[in-house]
């Protein structure tokens, strides 16, 4: 859609969310509390808990959910009073929702069926249903019914269905969730792959912090219907705007720097082992073991330290101590980030 | 909160006023979906969609209203109001009869028997031919499934010509008995029970009950303590929708009790055909909606019980090999005892359910002494008597039923679309939940009902100088209204099933509103079209309780046809209506059987 007369000076490029609200009643917590954001190419992973609104967020992004206060404009005209069908938004939901009445093939064709001028030829729109499929690693399926799929296919099949009309946005609602572990790591580089190769921009709904950093550019985190921080996954993880976002993150601890033993009063979160068990006798401070275990082969201790409450330090190979002993601990300072010291977002 | 919920959680499946909302959404969120209002801005509906739901409401509203709700009102008022004043003197002229009394009392009666015995087969064939797997089950179930879909009439020949003095069960002295009328019903209602209660045991989670057995119950504690009361509301829900047939039951009663046996639906029909007693008649009319009205309630709340008590186990999971002795390596005292007794019920009554459609064939066949295929050949001929030969009626059944047919199904469909809709203003969803309601009825209103109200209610309609009691478009018509309600249960549930984000899926592709009704909506109702269209064509054919009002002298449908023959003394007549029954039942077997294979797997229907 071309740039209209409403357009202002400061139109965006791309998606652009003004202060919108979503509720779901007339009284009571809105789901979307007045976020702003924009997306102009790239990837951008709404990050946050369950209930949190980032599913309302997009579902009124798409044209399913009404605006209850804000604006979603594309290139800077509002798209709040156009249909969803002509939005040019594509959708994916977690469990693909397939259309159980078509096969493979007519499933991705199917937004390339549409009325009038713009519809391509038989030909043509079975060329791109091949092109999509193989994009998506399911070459020659075209004409399997979808019945026959396993899950992480039928969440192929639904992104090639999603990609084929060439949407100028993408939304996709927790698609990777419904799979399981080594599936949802695969596919979410595939996922990257094919938005890359397409050049689709996109907004990734999701409450898995390794699936925003896999897929995202940017990551929105938010949290009771307010949007806390934007920003690339290494900024966030560097540092994150506040105790929540850390949180969220999986830091283990927000606390003043002071209580690491030296530093300033400026408060800190640790990440997972930000703490290690000292090999030598000295440590910056002491810990109480409350429980040793082995991750992924290597061992973990869960040590109970004065100020910081419960965390789980690092233990070098071959380290062997006993529930209840006391521990010298050293501070591994690049898993420490500062908190609240906002770095540019947006 | 997961994103199922989320996503699930404001298109609530709105419309069904006793539906629970989707599994897992917090209760408060789903109260404020449904009360909410959430205004706001987004896209409005065009024009067009606006104009289309606007007709999709009224024809179906107009059609009903003519010739259903006119009528019923027309016969109402026939009962309370005289000379245009209040009058409740013809109730209790009525109610002073001994004779009302009598046939209010035959009619719980009948209904109460037939519907206890038909339960209690039922459970057990519901536990073997839908919990258990056993080569040949699928044409069992299929045979089980056969009287429900005869015509009531054909029914009642059957059991005539199986209960006649001379009959093969002659010995018994049934015939025009009340043993003879509750044999027939539970014939024609025992499908009822077992594909009601079937559906809900084949999917019941079987952990619940061996969570009972490590806890120390035996199988029949746990058949009692846990799987009965699971079943429960299964149960129920049969029960009272097997009252209703049997309590509105015409047909078959008529045939099989005649004058004697007389139930509030027959005593209809008899005070309006032979006694000209309009009044009286329309006073029981009133009897009856009252009686129906308060089954349909209890049916209701206890389909709605049922439909909560639900989301069990799947499908497959649940069935179990039929295994009537101890394989090596099972333990003991697993319960086969009572497998074996379920399968010694279930056989009998499949045993009992073929012996009056294969007497009844073989009668057809028996010409005098001997045998022969002349009362067959006499189909084609005019008897005395008779205004048309038994072959003419069958060609005016057949084209009355495609033209109610096309009918039902035009305003079946656009019920089931528009109640299937679920809109997001709070006034187009109380909207949506009447007209549910509304259209709903005439499934309770017995036929016969329908059948006396025409007659009051088109001569002379809206005081034009017409008589349309003799119009020949009267019968089809009649005979849709009976069908609508099958049409609208059997498409309806499959619509509702549509994930509500299929549809968003397919706007989110760039398909318009209309678009997205054809090839989703649209393509996933048409799998159980084949089925209503089956459904409707073979409540038409064998339509009598409403068909007997208004068809012509002249022109008689086929059932009719039967019960006129079948009323007629001399074994040419009798001869003849047995192999005209035969020719009905196989109509109506041919039409069902056909749309049963057009049905996509996974589409049940619950009648």
């Amino acid at each position: 859609m071309s740039e209209t007369a409403s357009a202002g000076p400061g139109a965006a490029r791309g998606l652009e969310v003004r202060d919108l609200v979503v509720r779901y009643a007339a009284t009571g917590p809105a789901a979307v509390d007045g976020v702003s954001l924009a997306v102009a190419d790239g990837v951008l992973a709404l990050l946050g808990p369950s209930g949190c609104g980032k599913s309302s967020l997009l579902r009124a992004v798409a044209g399913l959910e009404p605006v209850a206060g804000g604006d979603v404009r594309w290139d800077g005209a509002s798209v709040v009073e156009v249909p969803v069908h002509r939005r040019g938004f594509g959708l994916l939901f977690q469990d693909g929702q397939l259309f159980p009445h078509r096969d493979v093939g007519g499933n991705v064709a199917y937004g390339l069926e549409g009325p009038g001028d713009a519809r391509p030829s038989r030909a043509t729109r079975r060329a791109r249903v091949a092109e999509l499929l193989e994009l998506v690693g399911l070459a020659g399926f075209a004409d399997r019914s979808v019945a026959t799929l396993s899950g992480g296919e039928r969440q192929r099949v639904a992104l090639a269905r999603a990609l084929a009309p060439r949407p100028r946005l993408l939304l996709l609602d927790e698609p990777l969730s419904a799979l399981d572990q080594g599936l949802r790591e695969r596919l979410a580089e595939d996922l990257r792959a094919a938005l890359a190769a397409t050049g689709t921009a996109a907004v990734l709904v999701t409450h898995d912090q390794d699936e925003a950093a896999a897929v995202a550019d940017r990551v929105a985190v938010m949290s009771a219907g307010r949007l806390l921080q934007v920003g690339t996954p290494t900024e966030l993880w560097r540092s994150p705007a506040g105790p929540e976002v850390a949180a969220f993150l999986g830091f283990e601890a927000v606390v003043p720097r002071a209580v690491l033993g030296a530093g300033d009063a400026a408060t800190v979160a640790l990440a997972p082992g930000a703490l290690v068990v000292a090999s030598s006798g000295a440590g910056t401070t002491d810990g109480r073991v409350v429980r040793v275990r082995a991750r992924r082969g290597r061992t973990e201790v869960l040590v109970s330290v004065q100020g910081l409450g419960v965390v789980t330090a690092a233990a070098p190979v071959g380290w062997t101590g006993s529930v209840g002993s006391s521990v010298p601990l050293v501070v591994d300072p690049d898993r420490v980030v500062p908190v609240g010291a906002r770095s540019a977002t947006g | 909160m997961t994103l199922r919920e989320e996503t699930a959680a404001p298109p609530l499946p709105v419309g069904v006023p006793s539906a629970s909302p989707p599994a897992g959404v917090p209760a408060a969120r789903a109260r404020a979906a449904r009360r909410g209002p959430a205004q706001g801005r987004g896209p409005r509906p065009s024009l067009a969609q606006v104009l289309g739901w606007t007709v999709a409401v009224l024809v179906p509203l107009v059609v009903l209203g003519m010739f259903f709700a006119w009528p019923v009102v027309a016969t109402v008022t026939r009962g309370f109001v005289a000379d245009g004043a209040l009058d409740l003197s013809g109730f209790g002229d009525v109610f002073a009869r001994p004779r009302t009394w009598r046939v209010i009392r035959q009619t719980l009666l009948q209904a109460s028997v037939a519907t206890v015995v038909a339960v209690g087969l039922g459970v057990p064939g519901a536990y073997v031919l839908h919990r258990c797997r056993f080569p040949g089950r699928d044409l069992v179930r299929a045979l089980v499934t056969v009287p429900f879909v005869l015509p009531t009439v054909v029914v009642g020949v059957a059991f005539r010509s199986l209960l006649v003095e001379g009959g093969p069960l002659g010995f018994l002295g049934w015939d025009g008995s009340l043993a003879g009328i509750v044999a027939a019903l539970v014939f024609f209602n025992y499908a009822v029970v077992v594909r009601t209660v079937g559906g809900t045991w084949a999917q019941l989670d079987e952990r619940p009950a061996q969570a009972a057995r490590s806890l120390g119950a035996s199988p029949g504690r746990v058949l009692r303590t846990v799987t009965l009361p699971a079943l429960a509301p299964a149960i129920a829900s049969a029960a009272s929708l097997v009252f209703l047939f049997c309590a509105t039951s015409f047909g078959t009663v008529l045939v099989l009790g005649g004058l004697r046996h007389g139930t509030v639906e027959t005593e209809i029909w008899i005070q309006t055909v032979q006694l000209l007693d309009l009044r009286a008649a329309a006073v029981l009319s009133v009897v009856q909606l009252v009686l129906v009205a308060s089954v349909l309630l209890v049916a209701g709340r206890l389909r709605a019980r049922r439909e909560r008590a639900l989301p069990l186990g799947t499908r497959r999971a649940s069935e179990r090999v039929l295994r009537l002795r101890r394989v090596p390596g099972t333990p003991r005292g697993e319960g086969r005892g009572g497998d074996v007794a379920a399968v010694v019920v279930t056989a009998l009554t499949v045993v009992a359910l073929a012996v009056p459609l294969v007497n009844l064939v073989v009668r057809s066949l028996r010409v005098g002494e001997g045998w022969g295929l002349a009362h067959y050949r006499a189909l084609a001929r005019r008897a005395d008597g008779m205004p048309v030969s038994v072959l003419d009626a069958t060609v005016t059944s057949v084209r009355a039923a495609l033209d109610a047919t096309v009918l039902a199904l035009v305003v079946g469909v656009l019920v089931a679309l528009v109640l299937s809709r679920r809109p997001r203003a709070a006034v187009g969803r109380r909207a949506v939940s009447v007209l549910d309601a509304v259209v709903m009825l005439p499934l309770g209103v017995s036929a016969v009902t329908v059948g006396l109200g025409f007659l009051l209610a088109l001569h002379r309609p809206f005081g034009l100088d017409l008589d349309l009691r003799t119009s020949p478009l009267l019968v089809p018509v009649a005979q849709a209204v009976v069908a609508v309600p099958l049409v609208v249960r059997t498409v309806l549930p499959v619509l509702r099933s549509v994930d509500p984000r299929l549809p968003q899926v397919a706007a989110t592709l760039g398909a318009g509103p209309g678009r997205v009704l054809r090839t989703v909506d649209g393509a996933l109702a048409a799998r159980a079209g084949g089925l209503a269209v089956g459904f409707a064509l073979a409540a038409s054919l064998g339509e009598f309780g409403a068909t007997s009002f208004v068809a012509r002298a002249d022109a008689p449908t086929l059932p009719v046809m039967v019960y006129r023959l079948i009323g007629r003394p001399g074994a040419e007549s009798y001869g003849q209506a047995l192999a005209a029954s035969v020719l009905l039942a196989v109509l109506t077997a041919v039409v069902i059987a056909a749309c049963e294979r057009l049905r996509a797997p996974g589409t049940v229907s619950d009648w």
